[in-house]
């Protein structure tokens, strides 16, 4: 029943979260930047008025790759907030990272083709770390799946602070934050135009901007399960986590590719790993 | 009994008779029906057998034992006559026969070979294996017939040699059987060098110098693991005390008798199976046609070092030797997924993800623990059918578009729709949820994290790549080109049926996998270890939704609002009508064109090979130096 509920808050609440937080992010940047910024609704207008747009597509096929996108995002969240299989999760999210991908290539425009071989990068940088979190999870509560996870005691976080380290370095590939936002950029003005979203428009851009309103929350939802010993002070680690990376959006020119490839490989492998090893050899 | 005798005998008679016919109708009609014969076979032995545990039985008729060993001689003078075309650096070559010959006369002669009680046995594990050679490995010879057709067409200056292509096609497949029934090792043997003998002779097939240099290269490594089963007979034959030859036998008694033997045997299995350092010779086993590379990726040759390394998996449970062999599969598994990311030529990159999975179900069995046997054997169904069907649809495509560059496959999905969708469920078939091999990945990772964590942690590095690979191919497969036309010329009705099957066959074994574990895999892993894995109802129901979203999506298609308006894709310029070319700088009229990355200043293919293989020979050699721990 309680997991019903959550998928159920999952599937209609998190778009709203997600737009709130989009909302909050730009206030919160201007500030930094010393302007007064959009309302906090203004995401909420952006994506409305695109929704009354007409459709306009390169060929038939690339809005249909964006639809898959947007539903095996909400599959992934469904399995994470009904508590099931943190791995199932991660191959979910993985599956939905794949159509938007395959969106960007099918226009055979050569701004989205680069924006989709850089998202590709950015996906190679950070999936070895997603699968290391959820097996530090795994090692240290006994459990792969989401509803032992978060009733488990301690904190998690000291078990695997190597691990949230190595995680909150691939958040910001993730979240799509300078200095590693390759594939598109919040900020128009970037060398790929908008890179893998550039052949979109009107409803196929809104659902592209929904979907990625979806992934942030369950972004903070994977933040959520190394503080879930308590949820006042969970709360609190994804609210302060979100605003670092905000002041790291904001203070960081983007890097090149082959730094983000190697640098998240080598924070995974000396972060995660180790700590990896150490409760590995602490368990024996 | 008799359906055993089928099995291993009716292949080798009507590959005979392809040895005479020439390549016309009646003889493609033969295949046809040898291959809907073989499939049934094995269909039939997997009915009558499966579920009631290992059948044995004993080969009682005269001389047999005799005709092995003549058998054995004379293959090996074969080869040694096949020597006269070595190169100089090739010397190794003869001598590794010799020896091997040498040390294999010395057991027999000596008088010491241990009475065999039972010669042939079937479990569920050689059924499942007999199911991929009998339809699978007929699927693809059935697939060779048009598909050799078109290749003398297009290489008209080869020397049409169907008839001996044929006739080792369908002997290769009677070896195989051989493998996965025999209980004698001795025999086991013979098999297995036949096995190495035909890939020889199919490799070499186009007589091309490059072939020829391959196929040699493709002997020498496999001899060289065949020196290391040759050794494990010896030591089984003169020094062991248990004095066994039969393999249910060895497997029963466990490591603390039977580690060397298994040790070195294991290691004729790596070689077989490609693992680095012997990955290069299925590199090179690419030069032949198509449906020979099908047949030895996906249904035989290194399914045999896969089988006869899972067959081991127990043995190999808990020990230092065990640990080390499963780490030359994880290294092999990282490192070749990173080096298939290099890669543009298609055939090149499966065979790079073909060692890579291999490596996988080699550190499964070395860690041997019931989960990972599990994972194991699923895997090896997975990428049978999986890659047999990739294999297949690149070679239909290289007659089609003439290339076999993944550059070259732009814009598949207007030109040449059937194909596209083929190579899309077989490239989603390979890595992503919720198809068989992700499944596998899934218990695999499971299994390594309670076992052996730096297992776990190369199979999470590797797995990165992987995505980055197939998803840039698949990129390339959907992408939409300006002016890309349906292409001219349909594709055979054979190599439809074969596509078509295995397509179906990739989605069914996803859909199917719980029935399959229940009904074949769990009873077999129970028998070993008394206790198996249990998949969770709930991840069932989950991969079940998955599976029906990727299947039901691309419906939604159809019933897709038409009413969008087109527009050109942005060029930053004006664009010069619908053709990819726009106006530029200067008013100069350029060509919008793209590629793929492929991270040559990131990763260079000969560095990581070279590194692979210096890493996975210390390995090697701490895996010997292992078994006295």
């Amino acid at each position: 029943m309680k997991a019903a509920l959550c998928v159920a808050a999952w599937v209609v609440l998190a778009p709203f979260v997600g737009g709130l937080l989009a909302g909050l992010d730009r206030i919160v940047t201007a500030r930094m930047q010393s302007r007064v910024g959009p309302p906090v609704l203004q995401p909420f207008y952006d994506v409305l008025k695109l929704l009354g747009k007409q459709g306009v597509a390169v060929n038939a096929f690339q809005n249909f790759y964006i639809v898959c996108f947007l539903v095996f995002v909400i599959m992934t969240g469904v399995l994470f907030f009904s508590g099931g299989d943190l791995l199932l999760t991660m191959f979910a999210l993985a599956v939905a990272g794949v159509f938007f991908v395959l969106g960007a290539y099918s226009p055979n425009s050569p701004y989205s083709n680069i924006g989709a071989e850089r998202e590709l990068l950015q996906m190679m940088s950070y999936e070895p770390v997603l699968i290391i979190a959820a097996m530090g999870m795994y090692m240290v509560t006994k459990s792969w799946h989401v509803h032992d996870i978060v009733v488990f005691q301690k904190p998690l976080v000291m078990y695997l602070p190597g691990v949230f380290v190595a995680f909150l370095f691939i958040l910001t590939i993730k979240l799509r934050k300078s200095p590693f936002d390759l594939s598109t950029s919040h900020h128009g003005h970037q060398e790929l135009v908008k890179g893998i979203t550039t052949e979109f428009a009107g409803p196929s851009l809104a659902i592209i901007e929904i979907a990625h309103w979806y992934e942030n929350v369950l972004l903070m939802g994977f933040v959520y399960l190394f503080f879930a010993f308590n949820w006042i002070a969970a709360i609190a680690a994804v609210v302060i986590t979100y605003l670092l990376e905000v002041f790291i959006d904001n203070t960081y020119a983007r890097l090149t590719w082959h730094f983000t490839v190697k640098s998240s490989w080598i924070v995974a492998a000396v972060f995660g790993v180790v700590n990896l090893l150490i409760i590995s050899f602490m368990g024996k | 009994m008799n359906i055993i005798l089928f099995l291993l005998l009716f292949p080798a008679a009507v590959s005979l008779l392809f040895a005479v016919l020439p390549p016309n109708g009646f003889r493609n009609a033969v295949v046809r029906i040898s291959c809907l014969l073989i499939a049934a076979g094995s269909v039939y032995a997997a009915v009558v057998f499966n579920g009631h545990g290992a059948t044995f039985f004993k080969a009682e008729y005269p001389h047999l034992e005799q005709m092995f060993f003549f058998g054995e001689m004379a293959l090996s003078l074969f080869l040694l006559y096949k020597c006269i075309g070595i190169k100089r650096h090739e010397w190794y070559i003869p001598v590794l026969i010799i020896i091997q010959a040498g040390i294999m006369a010395y057991c027999e002669l000596s008088g010491a070979v241990p009475e065999v009680g039972h010669a042939f046995y079937i479990d569920n594990f050689s059924i499942i294996m007999a199911l991929i050679i009998g339809i699978i490995g007929s699927l693809i010879c059935f697939y060779a017939i048009s598909y050799m057709r078109d290749y003398h067409h297009h290489h008209p200056e080869m020397k049409n040699r169907q008839r001996s292509f044929f006739f080792i096609l369908f002997f290769f497949l009677s070896a195989m059987f051989g493998v996965v029934f025999s209980n004698n090792l001795i025999w086991l043997y013979f098999f297995w060098e036949i096995t190495t003998l035909s890939s020889f002779i199919l490799i070499g097939y186009p007589k091309t110098e490059e072939a020829i240099r391959n196929a040699y290269k493709a002997l020498g490594l496999n001899l060289l693991g065949g020196l290391g089963f040759a050794c494990g007979i010896l030591y089984l034959v003169k020094f062991c005390p248990a004095h066994t030859i039969e393999l249910s036998q060895v497997i029963a008694l466990g490591p603390t008798v039977m580690l060397i033997p298994v040790i070195l045997i294991c290691f004729a299995g790596l070689a077989k199976s490609a693992q680095m350092p012997f990955s290069s010779w299925l590199l090179g086993a690419m030069v032949a046609p198509t449906p020979v590379s099908a047949l030895l990726h996906s249904s035989t040759m290194v399914k045999a070092g896969i089988f006869i390394i899972i067959k081991f998996a127990p043995v190999l449970h808990n020990t230092w030797a065990g640990y080390f062999l499963a780490l030359v599969g994880g290294v092999t598994f990282l490192m070749t997924s990173i080096i298939a990311v290099t890669q543009s030529n298609a055939k090149r990159v499966l065979a790079y993800s073909t060692i890579a999975n291999l490596g996988l179900i080699v550190a499964c069995a070395g860690v041997g623990t019931y989960e990972t046997l599990w994972a194991a054997v699923l895997l090896t169904v997975f990428h049978a059918v999986s890659k047999g069907l990739l294999f297949l649809g690149v070679g239909s495509i290289e007659h089609k578009i003439g290339s076999r560059d993944i550059e070259d496959m732009n814009g598949l999905i207007v030109n040449r729709p059937g194909l596209a969708m083929v190579m899309l469920i077989g490239i989603l078939g390979m890595f992503l949820a919720p198809f068989g091999m992700l499944i596998s990945k899934w218990a695999c990772l499971e299994a390594f994290v309670n076992s052996n964590i730096v297992l776990a942690v190369l199979l999470a590095f590797g797995s990165a790549p992987t995505l980055f690979f197939w998803t840039k191919w698949m990129g390339k497969i959907v992408s939409v080109p300006a002016g890309v036309q349906k292409g001219e010329g349909a594709v055979s009705k054979d190599e439809w049926t074969a596509l078509g099957l295995l397509a179906a066959g990739t989605i069914a074994t996803a859909a199917l996998f719980p029935l399959l574990s229940r009904v074949s895999v769990e009873p077999y892993i129970f028998s070993l270890y008394q206790q198996t894995v249990e998949l969770t109802q709930g991840n069932i129901i989950i991969m079940a939704i998955l599976l029906g979203l990727m299947v039901l999506l691309p419906l939604s298609f159809l019933a897709y609002p038409k009413k969008s308006q087109y527009a050109q894709r942005y060029l930053a310029g004006a664009n010069v009508g619908d053709t990819g070319s726009f106006t530029g700088a200067m008013g100069i009229t350029r060509e919008a064109t793209m590629r793929n990355y492929y991270l040559g200043e990131l990763f260079s293919e000969k560095k990581l090979f070279v590194i692979s293989v210096a890493v996975t020979i210390a390995i090697i050699a701490t895996m010997f130096l292992a078994v006295k721990l």
